[in-house]
Order: structure tokens, then sequence, then C-alpha cells
């Protein structure tokens, strides 16, 4: 605990669950998600790669295994807002991706899928290796007034505008079509925010900025998966899950409400369902569970015969 | 993991610390001004680039298109590539270049069959019908048939041989025995394929696919050809001229059409004209 308090505050959060868990239990929706994230690259790859066709497209819109159509519904209705309505397939692909993400939370997108999400994690890390300070500080609201900006924009000069300058798809493109690999716009546009979040302002573009990470964040107000803190009263206030937290905001009235009466799930839709905070919790305070356990007598006291020593029983 | 820990405190200096932040900073804030200045810094003067079979018209185009690239991955000869800075179209737009490799028109349309945006049009069932340009044979200087060769390239290697392309016949007064054999690309035709770009024999082509905007010139919407009306008409639409009496012909007969009636001399001149 003392490598926990150093001077510039939380600089190891998660060092007290590797002692208590073992390194691979520390890491386990960590090390998942980038696998995920991995993944939704390689199935673009093994087509070109070695004649496996898994999936082609990119995340704008894609078509997996010849069948299964899916669009990104933020290009949909940009595209409705320039004046054209899609035709059948991506309409499909659309409403898909809607329902799905309802279900596991809007913004799992932006931590299981999402690309740049390993840029920004990857400039956050360093900015934490050289001591930076916060930066920049950047309203969390910014990014619904770019949402709104990108679709009137869209509709005033009938293009599909964030794509000009989108870093998801460019990124993604760029990765399953090798040109990243020159220096065009893959590469610049990464680059520009990696270097905006690790030298302007931590977190600035995924928790600040991005209009698709907010898209995502309306469509999962009421998704079902979410992150719960059903063993809250276990919590020895570390502070190890805020310092995780990509969007920080979203604990506290789950963690701390039960004074207020709140339940122990995390109901905000800033959530990204990342699994960090499970991660790094010494005392397994949080699980992922649904919505509909949100009672606050779903949150178990410590004394109610779970055994501290033993993970709990996985719901998602 | 306390190992971890040792080397900072070298670094807990907090003069050194904030000479560190502040070169990073400042390396950082570069950087994002560098690669945003470097976007526009690609573009380069506007790359004349094809869209694929069945795209809609360019302004519905950017609307319709959300860059996916699966008209790109279906294109079994690699014609169609995203676009990226410096390439033209808008970015990460299909499109391809014609001398580079052309559209093989395929039977079944496999790009338009992969849209699923409905930016390139399924209604485009035969891709005779397709037009993603026009061929212009923009160098008459330079091209070997207009120099009285017969290269014929152009024409031999066109999907719609004699009807996208004709040779046209003319007399070669340069030798005065030869005829020039002109390539003339018929517009209604031309699907805009671009074999005949790809096959031009010469260092840089004598003929080349343009978008139909800068390739195809437009009448005014109240043009009309007379000749063309006269035949719908079975008849001419305009008044014969009405009688223009000329000085000196006071007295001379005239037909309808207004032309008058000249009695010929034996010597070879007209009655009517006083030598």
């Amino acid at each position: 605990m003392t490598a926990k308090t150093a001077p510039h505050g939380l600089i190891d959060p998660g060092a007290s669950a590797v002692a208590e868990k073992g390194w691979f239990a520390a890491h386990k929706w960590l090390l998942a998600r980038r696998l995920s994230q991995f993944a939704v690259v390689v199935v673009f790859l093994t087509g070109p790669l070695w004649g496996i066709w898994i999936a082609k497209g990119n995340l704008a819109s894609s078509l997996t295994f010849g069948i299964l159509p899916l669009t990104d519904p933020l290009m949909l209705l940009q595209g409705l807002a320039a004046g054209h309505v899609m035709t059948g397939a991506a309409l499909a692909g659309a409403a898909i991706v809607v329902v799905f993400y309802a279900l596991v939370g809007g913004r799992a997108y932006c931590a299981w899928a999402c690309p740049v999400n390993a840029v920004t994690d990857l400039a956050y890390w360093l900015r934490g290796k050289l001591g930076l300070e916060r930066g920049v500080a950047l309203k969390r609201s910014t990014r619904l007034w770019l949402l709104a900006a990108v679709m009137a924009t869209s509709a005033a000069t009938g293009t599909i505008a964030w794509e000009l300058v989108n870093p998801v798809t460019m990124l993604h493109r760029g990765l399953v079509t090798g040109s990243i690999l020159t220096l065009g716009s893959a590469a610049l546009v990464t680059a520009a925010v990696f270097l905006f979040d690790l030298g302007i302002s931590a977190r600035g573009w995924c928790t600040h900025l991005c209009p698709v990470g907010a898209f995502y964040g309306l469509i999962g107000r009421a998704s079902v998966v979410r992150v719960s803190a059903w063993r809250r009263a276990a919590c020895d206030n570390c502070m190890d899950c805020f310092a995780v937290c990509p969007e920080r905001h979203v604990i506290a009235p789950a963690l701390r409400g039960e004074a207020k009466g709140a339940g122990p799930v995390i109901m905000s839709a800033d959530c990204t369902n990342c699994g960090r905070c499970i991660d790094v919790c010494s005392k397994t305070v949080f699980r992922f569970g649904t919505r509909f356990h949100n009672a606050p007598s779903d949150a178990v006291s410590v004394g109610d015969g779970v055994d501290s020593a033993a993970p709990p029983a996985r719901v998602a | 993991m306390a190992g971890r820990h040792d080397t900072r405190d070298g670094m807990t200096d907090p003069a050194r610390r904030a000479m560190l932040a502040g070169a990073v900073k400042g390396a950082c804030a570069v950087g994002v001004l560098g690669a945003l200045l470097a976007i526009p810094a690609h573009r380069r003067a506007e790359a004349v680039a094809l869209r694929p079979p069945g795209a809609i018209a360019e302004n519905d185009f950017t609307a319709a298109c959300v860059r996916c690239g699966l008209c790109v991955r279906d294109c079994p000869y690699d014609t169609l590539k995203l676009s990226d800075l410096g390439d033209g179209p808008a970015l990460g737009t299909p499109f391809f270049n014609a001398r580079a490799v052309p559209c093989e028109m395929c039977e079944h349309i496999p790009c338009v069959a992969a849209c699923p945006t409905g930016a390139l049009d399924k209604g485009l069932t035969n891709i005779n019908n397709a037009k993603m340009g026009v061929a212009v044979l923009v160098s008459q200087e330079t091209c070997l048939n207009y120099l009285g060769l017969r290269c014929d390239v152009c024409y031999r290697v066109c999907p719609r041989i004699g009807e996208a392309i004709t040779l046209e016949l003319s007399h070669n007064t340069r030798t005065a025995k030869h005829a020039f054999f002109i390539p003339t690309v018929h517009s209604d035709k031309c699907t805009g394929c671009g074999k005949c770009e790809r096959a031009c024999v010469l260092d840089e082509a004598a003929i080349k696919v343009l978008p139909h905007v800068l390739a195809t010139g437009q009448l005014g919407k109240h043009y009309r050809l007379g000749w063309e009306e006269k035949k719908k008409a079975g008849q001419s639409l305009v008044e014969p001229s009405p009688e223009v009496q000329v000085r000196g012909m006071e007295g001379v007969e005239m037909t309808p059409g207004g032309t008058y009636k000249l009695e010929r001399r034996p010597d070879g001149g007209f009655k009517e004209f006083k030598p």
C-alpha cells in the first residue's frame, strides 16, 4: 500500500489487487478488452492476408460471414441529415448495432471495439509514467455539442461530415487496409489524437471530445449490462477504481450511494463497461450485472456469508 | 513490484519534473499541429478520379457513401481503391485510376451488389449502361491515329468496340493518298471503364476518361435543333422568310422560299445582272 501514496497521487492503482488476486486475475477484463479490440481488427485482415474471409468492410459498415450486416448508426443518421435514405442492408445493419449496444452498454463500443481506445489508453499510461498534470480541462459535455455540430454540418453541407475527420473509422480503415503504413490520414489523425491526449489534455479525446462515443452513450442510456458495486460495504476507500476509471464520475453514485438509498449499479450512460474497476479492486466490490438488480438490497453486506477471498460468480 | 518505483526517486526534483513536463507538452502541441497541418498539405492539384459503376451523382454520393470499402473488397481486379490524402475524392470514398487499373466491367457488377447504402445504385443491372465517365481524346497532337498511323489500340480494346469508339475516316492531305482513321468517342455508349486510357501506347495517354461533368458540354435547356424538330413535326416549324426587295431586282419573280428566279444567258451570265 505504500507504493500507492507517492507524492503524485496514486501511481500504481491495482498493486494491491495484484498482491491479493494475482496478476492475471487483476488484469482479466483489461486483457479480455485488448483481445476484443485486437479481434475487431483481425477479423477484417484474415481475408486479405490469408484468404479466410470473416468480416469485410470496416467499422463504418461491414458484412460478416457473408450474411451479418453491421452499420454504424451514426453514419446512417448523418446520411439522413444530409438527405440520403440508405438501403435495406445499411438499415438492418444499423438496427442490429443499436440493439446490441442497447443490451451490452452503449459505450462498450468505446471500450471493446473502438481501436482509438488503445491509443488513448497508451497516452494516458505514458502520461502517468511521465508524471504530467491533467493539462487543459475540458468539459465532458463538449462531446455532446460536437455531436450536435456533426449533425448540423451534415445537414448543411449534404455530406457525411464527421467522416472527414473521424479518427475511429480512419484508424480502423488504416489498420484493415494497411494504409496506416503510409503517412496518410490514418497515421496523421491517430498521431494527433495520441499527442493531444498525451501532452495537452488527459483523457481529452475519448472522455471529452469524441462525438462517436457521445452517440453510443446515448444509445446506452437504458442498456442492460452494467457494472455493479454489489459488495460496496467491503470498500476500503483505496481509490484504485477512481484512478483507473476513464469516466470517474460514474462510480461514486453507486459505490457511495448507500446513505442516499441509491442502488449498487452504475447507471450512468458514460460508463464504458471496460471492467477495469473490477480488475483493480482488491476487495472484489465490483462485478458485471444487469440494471435490473439495482435495489439497495441487491448490495450484499460483507458479513453476508460471502467469502471475500473467493471471487464472486460472473454474471456477464 | 516495489522495485519498479525506485527509479522515480531521481525524478522527484520538482524543477526537473516541471521542465520535463513542459518539454513533453510542447513537443505534443507541435506534433498535434504538425499532424493537422500535414492533412491539407497533402493536397495536390485536383486529381481526376473515377467513381465505381452505378455511383449516384457526386453531390448525393458524399451523403450516401459511408466509406466502408465493401465495394473495394469485392472488386475482383483490385481496380477500386479507397481515397486517402492527396488522391482527390473525399477521404475514404472509393475511386479508380483508369491508367493504373481500369474497370473490367464485370457482368454481375459485384461492387454495386456489395454497397450497403445505395451510394452505388442497385438499379444498374447491365454494366453497359454504366456511366463512370467519358473517354476523351485529349491530345490530338500526339495520338498516333491523328498523325496518320494505324494504331487503333483504343478502338480495339474498347469493350463496346464500334459503338463507344468508332474510327471515322477522313482524307490525309499531307500524303494526299492516305486516310486518317480518327478514334471518335460516342458519349451515350461510353461507360468510362478506362480500358482505352490504360491501353494507349503513348508515354502519357492521349485518350483519357474524365468525369461527365468535365467531359461533356450541356446545351442550354431552351435550345432546339431545327432539323430534329422538323423531322418530328414532318414539316418546317418556321414561316418562310418574307420577301425582301433587293435594289436593282425590281420586277424579277421570286419563289415562295425567297429566291429570285434568274434566267441564264447563253454566255453563262444571268439576264438580270448587268455586266
